[in-house]
């Protein structure tokens, strides 16, 4: 069970915040089909800063003395710096959709092969391979990973089962995207900004007319975007991949993308779908080492279905799941459409 | 002067002209970071930034380094050759993606159909028996059996968009997935069993387990039995004659010739009126009496066959070989269709030169990584670029529009005027007059 929690916590918390991410841009009025892109960018980026900052004498010695505090202090700092990455590499699209009023879902492509070819263009010079590591063959485990003896429980000592979930071995960066998701969520819903951002994305004519600035908002709602994207980039590459960047997030940009239409573009249901998928992708990636109640069995690898069956499961229950949901599906009604101050 | 301006004021002119800006500028965006890599890397040097900066530009003319270490140049059979061999697919997927957005859908879905097409053309081409039929009727039906799984398979999203009206994005993507899996899994577990051509039959491969995985051949077993081994192969024409040592066959005058049909289809046709009155607006086509749903499937399903007919064009030209377990990675071919198409403004005829311009780039990818430090993925991000540029396309469009001083820019017409050329002959002129352009849309992009 705790096996089966905290994998699916692993796989649904950048999906949550990616999708987030995907709230803010869609809700100012922007289509963000960049999402893939900007999290490979965010993962490649933070993954370099990963290795930069390893590199530095102060965090050498965090780790070599086990300064747990620093090392976690090192982790957000790695978050801030893929978020604002992410938000750098996002203004391309806002550049494109907003000024120049392109096309969204071809913009949104580009950066979707932008981003991966850059980065493997400049991982296979820096690497010579195709996968970029931490420095020294070290790992994010060894370096991020919060462990029971952090919390001053020693080698035989057992955690209680809250304990065992959700910090033996969890990253704190689980944590710091739950907070930020709420943040926004209430910034989105309770602030006067994010009635405005909302706005645009219903009527910007509308807002505009009220004095609302809507170039401002849809940047402001992509560049945050775009910082979420490049910061859920990162939190998958460090918990699911082990700090490493190969130029690619197995479509989980696109998953988000389905996630946010699932939860109707609310922040609230986009949490329950996410945790929902979560559990699809946990199911698909360890299903013959899943021991559900713990009896030592491991009931799904018994039934004996093919391993691609739950390959395919995320993928299919996503289309199921629109199909079913489409006629009471809600997108901003100017989503994709450039704004234009003359037409009515 | 101003006999050249109507000319200029003339949509495809405008277009081509668009499409050449974007090129010129996705190079020149590909030159500097190839030049600033090089700057930061300590082994590469100002020669091996200057070798790579030529390759970008004129790589498919490079041969090889001559003893002294300098690269030479001329005609090169193999690049050429192999260029076309490559546009094959790309303007298959080009077309898939062109006709799918005359219907004003945007059809992201060109690799699952892709693998579904190259799953089937395969599966076709090696089991049926060559001794019992003959091998030209296997090879078409491999062809149209790949065209046909790829149609099905592209009328998935179609309907889920034209009955559900789920986003058509989402969908192709979940379907790309799909695909990837099944194919996976279709290769991972179907036997064959039925008489095998002369190629099977020579080797001690009957003692295998049955699959199409390519077990005869020690360390090949990731890959399927190339279809040559069931005497299957996409006939040369004697276009190998004319570039010796290159992988070209006749698949690449199929995919011009359906090229041609589409560009008949689209434009020539009642059907194809109607395809473009829904991507027009399809509630104004509804209205006329346009059945606007079932035009998208069909729209969608001839997508998915033109992908799909990529797809087995490339597989069956016998050497090809096919990595199955594509569960994790989506081919290139598929979504590299995107650009051929945006660079092409959806003209099927245009696609046929965008698709050879793509291979050239391709072409290019390689000779970098056999030739300098830098590596082929600088090919996507000039493609990536491009794409970009593409998007606002119609923006420079309208500076062509809005200023006077662009008249003189003429230079590039004559291409529109005998398009026979290859697509590498407007590259090479446009580098001189949009150029300045170029330098301004760059920097805006930069600084954004």
């Amino acid at each position: 069970m705790t096996f089966l929690i905290q994998q699916t916590l692993l796989f649904s918390i950048p999906l949550m915040i990616v999708a987030l991410a995907g709230v803010f841009s869609e809700r100012s009025g922007v289509i963000n089909l960049a999402l893939e892109g900007i999290m490979i960018m965010g993962a490649f980026i933070g993954v370099m800063a990963v290795r930069i900052l390893q590199g530095l004498p102060v965090f050498e010695e965090a780790f070599a003395n086990n300064q747990y505090f620093k090392l976690q202090l090192m982790e957000i700092l790695v978050m801030l710096i893929a978020a604002v990455g992410g938000a750098i590499f996002s203004l391309l699209l806002s550049f494109a959709s907003i000024n120049l009023k392109a096309d969204q879902t071809i913009g949104g492509t580009a950066l979707n092969m932008l981003a991966p070819a850059i980065v493997l263009f400049l991982v296979r010079i820096i690497a010579n391979q195709n996968t970029l590591n931490m420095l020294d063959g070290s790992n994010s485990a060894d370096w991020f990973m919060l462990k029971k003896k952090m919390f001053g429980y020693g080698a035989k000592e057992q955690m209680g089962f809250i304990g065992r979930t959700l910090l033996d071995k969890t990253y704190l960066a689980t944590y710091i995207v739950i907070f930020v998701f709420i943040l926004l969520s209430i910034i989105l819903y309770k602030t006067r900004f994010g009635l405005r951002l909302r706005s645009c994305g219903e009527n910007p004519q509308a807002a505009d007319s009220l004095g609302i600035s809507v170039v401002k908002m849809r940047y402001s709602g992509v560049t945050i975007s775009g910082a979420l994207a490049g910061m859920g980039g990162f939190v998958y590459a460090l918990t699911t991949q082990g700090c490493t960047c190969n130029g690619d997030v197995a479509g989980f940009g696109f998953l988000a993308l389905a996630v946010m239409i699932f939860g109707n573009w609310k922040p609230l249901n986009i949490a329950l779908a996410s945790l929902l998928f979560g559990l699809f992708k946990c199911i698909s990636a360890g299903y013959s080492s899943l021991d559900i109640n713990g009896d030592g069995k491991f009931l799904l690898a018994d039934i004996g279905i093919s391993a691609y069956v739950y390959l395919l499961l995320p993928y299919v229950i996503t289309l199921i799941v629109l199909a079913l949901t489409s006629k009471s599906s809600r997108a901003p009604k100017a989503e994709g459409i450039p704004y234009d101050k003359g037409k009515r | 002067m101003d006999n050249r301006s109507p000319l200029l004021k003339r949509d495809g002119t405008q277009k081509l002209l668009a499409s050449l800006i974007s090129i010129v500028i996705g190079l020149i965006f590909g030159s500097i970071l190839v030049a600033v890599v090089g700057l930061l890397s300590k082994d590469i040097g100002g020669k091996g930034i200057w070798d790579g900066i030529r390759l970008i530009f004129i790589g498919l003319f490079s041969k090889t380094r001559d003893t002294a270490g300098n690269l030479t140049w001329g005609f090169n059979s193999t690049n050429f050759g192999n260029m076309l061999f490559r546009a094959t697919p790309l303007i298959m997927t080009g077309l898939s993606v062109a006709v799918s957005q005359k219907t004003g859908l945007f059809n992201i879905g060109a690799p699952g159909q892709y693998l579904m097409g190259t799953l089937v053309s395969l599966m076709i081409a090696l089991g049926v028996p060559t001794t019992a039929i003959p091998p030209v009727i296997v090879w078409l039906l491999a062809f149209l059996g790949g065209m046909l799984a790829g149609a099905l398979w592209g009328a998935i999203p179609g309907m889920l968009k034209a009955f559900l009206n789920i986003n058509e994005v989402i969908a192709c993507i979940m379907t790309n997935w799909i695909a990837a899996v099944l194919v996976s899994w279709a290769f991972s577990a179907a036997k064959f069993s039925v008489v095998r051509g002369q190629y099977f039959n020579q080797t001690d491969w009957t003692n295998a387990s049955g699959t199409f995985q390519n077990i005869a051949e020690g360390t090949k077993s990731s890959y399927v039995y190339k279809t040559i081994w069931n005497n299957v192969a996409t006939p040369k024409l004697g276009l190998d004659k004319i570039f010796p040592n290159s992988q070209v066959n006749a698949g690449i005058l199929i995919a011009i010739l359906i090229a041609i049909a589409m560009f008949v289809l689209i434009n020539k046709t009642t059907f194809g009126f109607q395809l473009k009155a829904c991507g027009a607006n399809r509630h104004a086509a509804r209205y006329v009496g346009i059945k606007d749903k079932n035009n998208i499937v069909y729209s969608m399903a001839i997508a998915g066959a033109l992908a799909a007919g990529g797809a087995a064009l490339y597989t069956l030209a016998g050497n090809t070989e096919f990595s199955w377990n594509t569960y994790q990675k989506l081919p290139a071919i598929g979504f590299n269709g995107i650009p051929v198409a945006l660079l092409a403004t959806n003209n099927p005829i245009g696609v046929i030169f965008s698709g050879i311009f793509m291979a050239m780039l391709n072409i290019v990818g390689t000779q970098l990584t056999k030739f300098t430090a830098y590596n082929e993925y600088i090919t996507d991000v000039i493609i990536a670029a491009i794409v970009y540029l593409s998007a606002f396309a119609l923006v420079i469009r309208m500076m062509f529009n809005g200023s006077k001083k662009k008249a003189h820019a003429a230079e590039p017409a004559p291409a529109v005027a005998e398009p026979a050329e290859p697509a590498t002959e407007p590259i090479a002129d446009a580098g001189e007059d949009p150029a300045p352009d170029a330098a301004v849309e760059e920097e805006g992009g930069e600084n954004a």
